[in-house]
């Protein structure tokens, strides 16, 4: 009985870690533009965005059920398969963390499962229907659609407000930003911070702590809470770079209109049930600002870039999560959950030491983008 | 319809998320620009506040500093505002 509740324990504390990079890695989500347009400080945006996400943690619990049940068969599913879909999570968000890349952590969690879940089971033990009816299909409409929304709010802001002196539009809109900016924070701890709730719901299911179909208690609801604003706050600007400086140079308006058709596509499409990656959506509609703006440059091999990682999302964390279970379970049990653990720990931890030797920080987040995340090493001088 | 997509709630999706997602900062941007434009139709290059409204009803708004402009500005940015409300609270009231 101690033993699985030590094993219960590392599946806790891994989902939390998941939480936990799942904000961080999505910041960008909802400030990169208004960092990248002087609307906000870099630490006030992250901290705004923060405490919405605590807020949008709180506010609405419809999504939690979706994100297991209709995708993997629940009853197969063990603490140890749920653990090692979390490692093929952490360990994709924090590889593309790493490369700047706004890559969907949903995927990322929803590919870690499906991956463990396979290896311990079999291909029977997913149900493929849901998987392309509930993530595949969504995953590619949202991005066009709201890439498309934010193109044509773009057109007509622009249209709307040729005639307003330079300066007045950029202030206006600045504030304007602000408002969409923190409905899309709001959105995305409504969403997101559900999705890993559901997770540790699904472990003491599958441990058998909790019934079948019943809600997360409140120390989980509470804790993923936490976890993904803690995240959101520390900021991954090495994404907020990417988003704001590298796919559009964004202008206040721009802004506003991505922001505003973001808020929008996510909570519609919450409102139907589908748990959308709120990473494709932002970034659609960042881009969808580039295409709606007369002569805006839009880096689209940057958009390739990521539109690539976004199809190797679900296989390599699938993989990493198969991997995982395979490890865990050949070296049998606790011991085996807790050797991956550690390896996990370590792997992350090099993750971060290895992105310190090209920081990008709240001081150089909207440095000159030169092609890379990384931006050009300053001068003493400056 | 099918079992695939559910079609019905996709072009929903399509139709409020142009309405709101593009309607509001369109309504936003009409807001700003009835609160600062000085008179004429729009594109003219607006000198200053205080002129008179052109004889158009429609670019009655353009009339900045005007009273009808800043009541036009009011009338925009509390439907936005109005419009966050109700986005908050059918979050709320989803679960």
């Amino acid at each position: 009985m101690s033993s699985n509740d030590t094993l219960l324990a590392l599946v806790v504390v891994t989902a939390l870690g998941f939480d936990f990079t799942n904000g961080f890695h999505d910041t960008g989500n909802a400030m990169a533009t208004s960092i990248a347009t002087g609307a906000l400080p870099p630490r006030i945006a992250v901290a705004l965005s923060g405490v919405l996400n605590l807020v949008g943690a709180f506010l609405s619990f419809s999504v939690a059920a979706t994100i297991a049940g209709g995708l993997v068969q629940t009853h197969l599913v063990t603490p140890t398969v749920v653990f090692a879909g979390l490692v093929g999570g952490i360990l994709w968000n924090l590889a593309t963390w790493y490369l700047g890349i706004p890559s969907s952590s949903s995927h990322a969690l929803i590919g870690g499962v499906i991956g463990s879940t396979l290896a311990a089971a079999g291909g029977h033990a997913v149900q493929w229907h849901g998987v392309v009816s509930k993530v595949v299909l969504p995953a590619v409409l949202s991005p066009v659609i709201a890439g498309g929304v934010a193109a044509l709010g773009t057109y007509l802001v622009y249209r709307i407000s040729r005639s307003v002196p330079e300066g007045t539009r950029a202030r206006g809109f600045r504030i304007g930003q602000i408002g969409s900016a923190s409905m899309v924070s709001l959105a995305h701890g409504t969403n997101d911070a559900q999705k890993t709730m559901g997770v540790i719901t699904l472990a003491l299911i599958a441990n058998g702590s909790l019934q079948a179909g019943t809600k997360a208690p409140t120390w989980v609801i509470v804790s993923c809470a936490l976890a993904i604003s803690l995240g959101t706050y520390l900021g991954g600007w090495r994404v907020i770079r990417a988003l704001g400086k590298g796919l559009v140079e964004i202008e206040a308006p721009q802004g506003m209109a991505a922001e505003s058709a973001s808020a929008a596509t996510i909570l519609l499409s919450s409102s139907f049930g589908y748990s959308l990656s709120t990473t494709h959506v932002a970034t659609g509609s960042i881009l969808g600002s580039g295409v709606g703006k007369q002569g805006a440059e839009v880096r689209w091999n940057v958009a390739g870039r990521m539109a690539t990682a976004w199809l190797l999302t679900l296989p390599s964390a699938g993989v990493v999560g198969a991997l995982a279970y395979k490890a865990a379970d050949g070296i049998g049990g606790q011991s085996g959950v807790s050797v991956i653990f550690v390896v996990l720990a370590a792997a992350s931890a090099g993750f971060y030491l290895r992105s310190r030797r090209t920081a990008v920080h709240a001081g150089n987040v909207n440095a000159e983008w030169t092609g890379s995340v990384a931006p050009a090493p300053v001068p003493a001088a400056a | 319809m099918n079992t695939w997509i559910n079609l019905g709630a996709l072009w929903r999706i399509v139709v409020v998320g142009i309405l709101l997602g593009a309607g509001l900062p369109a309504l936003f941007a009409i807001g700003l620009r009835a609160l600062t434009v000085g008179g004429g139709a729009g594109g003219s290059t607006g000198a200053g506040a205080g002129t008179t409204a052109t004889a158009e009803g429609a670019q009655a708004y353009d009339a900045g500093g005007s009273l009808s402009g800043r009541v036009i500005a009011v009338v925009c940015f509390a439907l936005v505002l109005a419009a966050i409300g109700w986005g908050i609270y059918s979050i709320v009231n989803q679960s």
